[in-house]
């Protein structure tokens, strides 16, 4: 149990940028991808603003070589874009050389071809071919078959906004445990009225740009996106002398166990996700130097989030920052394109800009980073909270 | 490595198996191709106002929870792993429909909030106030063995002690419609219990939850132990070829197993895997089946786990689960194999402690 799990692919679209150069470019050049929305036809389009990755579904069917008779959901075809970036990035050329799973996630599945043809597949047979790809399971089958993951170890997790850190921390525990000598990591989610309305319902999507750990801070702009991560052995890496990019380091798992979508006022669940992380990875606090932080401009969110990081990082509180600036909260995949970023950033030695930042919070005197920094970088902490309690922490780094 | 038991159960089904004293002596058979639990009185676990609120997923799987820490007496545990297919689809669908019904206006969250997959982790952990690890598998036929494999992983490495894991879903109306038009249900099944003996394309639906508590300690009233349990996406070869794989992995030979459960549940276009092992491979092995009792639902295997645990701990198979002639008296391994319409293989293998 005291193996080391290598990052060495990553792939990620989202709506500033189609790959990982592209996503990079404009986090250190401080460019949002937040829009009036374009493809989703809700009444709700002047009242919000989202993070809308450009390609229609149309154009996505052309890039990936489907026929006309396909039957995949949008979330879907986002999650085999960035999975095939990370193979690719990887330098896999067979799959199947080594027991390789996939760990997907996902929280709205195939949810916006339901929510188009919900009544319509009773009456036309036209679009019943998307029944099957309503449930969450579908797009991962979809990303492995495209991967040529065959008769493998293949699942995904769905817990809400923490459901991609999950993924990357169950890949390391059977990369760890020798399950596994390769997986592929991740999530995807796309837009759809489902999620823009049921935010809506509870009162926190901004009308404008997100703030996250402003005092004035309205609420959240939901994103879509897909990133995946490809995690080796210590084994596969000396066998192929691979390029690492980074390690996953520690991770843990906890409950808030206090509200079915409110996070405690202290922040209970994501305190003892950070301080089991820094266990696993056998780091003290001191030893981290950036958190890349969940952040998402909710005033129950940032408030929890700050007040755990000041739990466990006392006085000495490192650089941290939210990215949902620049991509929007894009839920279940939020994970891994923060992950994504995180190993971006020890290997670029850049600590990104918090975005739209102006007023400190009253509640605490720990402030982002709202200029682009450049420092080196040894470690990185990324938190994901979600629904239900859901509290994860992945901690990155150089070395092993 | 650690050794992985079963130490309680709790199934609420189609049958009346809320009541675990009971084993499958009478049995309900049911005239229709949809098959709703017997529901335990919810009230007597849960106060009447939350009662009201919850979907009934969450029901179901708060009160399977609290049956098994009940049997295990246990207070606590270390994590919560839930594997659901579909979540608290019903609230999916009222939102849904409310969305495009009311042109996405007048609509409330409790709906929104209940339809998220971990709703039912997390209304557990909520309940008992676990902060331990919560996860939530969604990977259809197989999300409740990903819900043992991660439990599994964790209880033999020694990072906890004892977990509770489980498998619920819930019919939806207006899913299951959808799936009758695409022929996913059987229509010529005049009774549940003769599923196997249509000819037709589709199955019977059930919905269910069945909850179990997972240690790295033996105790007088453990059921059984968790040998392995191996997931598949896809079947490449044949499925022979991959059982064998799987014994020998575990070093162990076809006759060492005792008893094969098996996911049949009687849509020829996809029986064809259970076909193959139980005339095959398995023929001269003692056969079992339980989808006849329990309805087709991403996570039926567990009612599978739940019946292998009690055989073993009862060393007794209930007749109305057989599903050969063969009687073998008594039981150290049991092997489950599943599957749904072809995709997302599992085999689970048990053994008596």
């Amino acid at each position: 149990m005291s193996k080391g799990v290598a990052i060495t692919g990553m792939g990620i679209i989202s709506a500033i940028g189609n790959n990982v150069s592209e996503n990079y470019n404009a986090l250190i050049e401080g460019e949002k991808g937040i829009s009036k929305i374009s493809k989703i036809n809700t009444i709700h389009k002047d009242a919000i603003m989202v993070g809308e990755i450009d390609f229609t579904n149309k154009e996505f069917e052309e890039q990936l070589g489907l026929s006309a008779d396909n039957n995949y959901s949008r979330t879907a075809m986002l999650g085999i874009v960035a999975a095939k970036q990370a193979i690719d990035n990887a330098g896999i050329t067979d799959i199947n050389k080594y027991s390789t799973g996939l760990i997907s996630s996902t929280s709205v599945g195939g949810m916006d071809m339901t929510e188009q043809y919900y009544y319509d597949y009773l009456e036309n047979e036209t679009h019943r071919k998307y029944i099957d790809s309503h449930h969450a399971g579908d797009s991962t089958q979809r990303i492995a078959e495209h991967l040529g993951i065959e008769q493998s170890l293949v699942t995904t997790i769905s817990t809400a906004c923490s459901s991609a850190a999950n993924a990357i921390m169950l890949g390391a525990r059977l990369i760890k445990s020798g399950e596994l000598d390769r997986v592929v990591v991740g999530g995807k989610d796309c837009l759809s009225k489902f999620t823009i309305n049921g935010f809506k319902t509870l009162m926190i999507l901004s009308d404008t740009y997100n703030t996250p750990f402003d005092e004035n801070r309205k609420g959240l702009n939901l994103g879509e996106a897909a990133a995946y991560l490809v995690l080796e052995s210590d084994k596969v890496v000396k066998a192929e002398n691979k390029k690492v990019l980074a390690y996953v380091k520690g991770y843990a798992n906890a409950n808030d166990a206090f509200h079915q979508t409110a996070s405690s006022e202290n922040g209970d669940g994501a305190t003892l996700a950070m301080e089991q992380a820094l266990k696993v990875a056998g780091l003290q606090a001191s030893e981290i130097d950036y958190i890349n932080a969940h952040g998402t401009a909710t005033g129950n969110n940032d408030l929890s989030e700050g007040r755990a990081i000041v739990r466990v990082f006392g006085n000495d509180v490192p650089d941290f920052s939210s990215t949902k600036p620049y991509t929007g909260h894009t839920l279940a995949a939020a994970g891994a394109i923060e992950a994504v970023y995180s190993v971006l950033a020890l290997q670029n030695n850049v600590i990104y800009p918090n975005l739209n930042f102006k007023t400190q919070m009253k509640e605490f005197d720990i402030t982002p980073q709202t200029a682009l920094k450049e420092k080196e970088l040894e470690t990185v902490l990324s938190n994901s909270l979600g629904f239900g309690g859901n509290c994860s922490t992945v901690i990155f780094s150089k070395s092993q | 490595m650690k050794k992985v038991y079963i130490n309680s159960v709790a199934s609420i089904s189609a049958q009346k198996t809320f009541d675990n004293t009971q084993f499958l002596e009478e049995v309900c058979s049911y005239e229709e191709t949809i098959l709703p639990v017997v529901n335990p009185n919810y009230k007597d676990y849960i106060p009447p106002a939350a009662a009201r609120r919850m979907a009934k997923g969450i029901k179901m799987g708060v009160v399977a929870s609290k049956l098994v820490l009940e049997e295990a007496k246990l207070e606590n545990v270390d994590a919560i792993i839930t594997g659901t297919g579909m979540g608290c689809v019903r609230d999916s669908e009222k939102f849904v429909s409310a969305i495009i019904d009311n042109d996405e206006q007048y609509l409330t969250p409790t709906s929104f909030i209940q339809s998220t997959h971990n709703t039912v982790g997390g209304q557990i952990a909520l309940g008992i106030a676990c902060k331990g690890y919560n996860f939530t598998y969604v990977h259809s036929s197989n999300s409740f063995e990903s819900s043992l494999l991660d439990a599994k992983l964790m209880l033999q490495n020694d990072e906890a002690n004892s977990i509770l894991i489980g498998g619920v879903d819930e019919l939806g109306v207006h899913t299951t419609k959808l799936h009758k038009v695409v022929n996913h249900l059987k229509t010529d099944i005049k009774k549940s219990l003769e599923l196997l003996n249509s000819k037709s394309e589709g199955t019977i639906f059930g919905e269910g939850a069945n909850f179990f508590t997972l240690g790295n300690e033996k105790n007088s009233s453990s059921y059984a132990e968790v040998v392995a349990v191996k997931m598949y996406n896809t079947l490449i070869g044949s499925i022979t070829d991959l059982a064998q794989q799987f014994l020998a992995s575990q070093k162990i030979v076809v006759t060492d197993i005792d008893l094969i459960i098996l996911g049949n549940n009687g849509d020829v276009n996809f029986d064809d895997t259970y076909n193959e092992l139980s005339e095959g491979l398995f023929t001269n092995t003692q056969q079992a089946y339980y989808k006849h009792l329990c309805g087709e639902f991403n996570t039926a295997s567990s009612f599978g786990f739940w019946l292998a645990s009690k055989i073993l701990r009862n060393q007794h198979l209930p007749k109305i689960t057989k599903l050969n002639a063969i009687n073998d008296s008594s039981f150290n391994y049991v092997l489950l194999y599943n599957q749904y319409r072809g995709q997302n293989h599992s085999f689970t293998l048990l053994r008596k402690c």
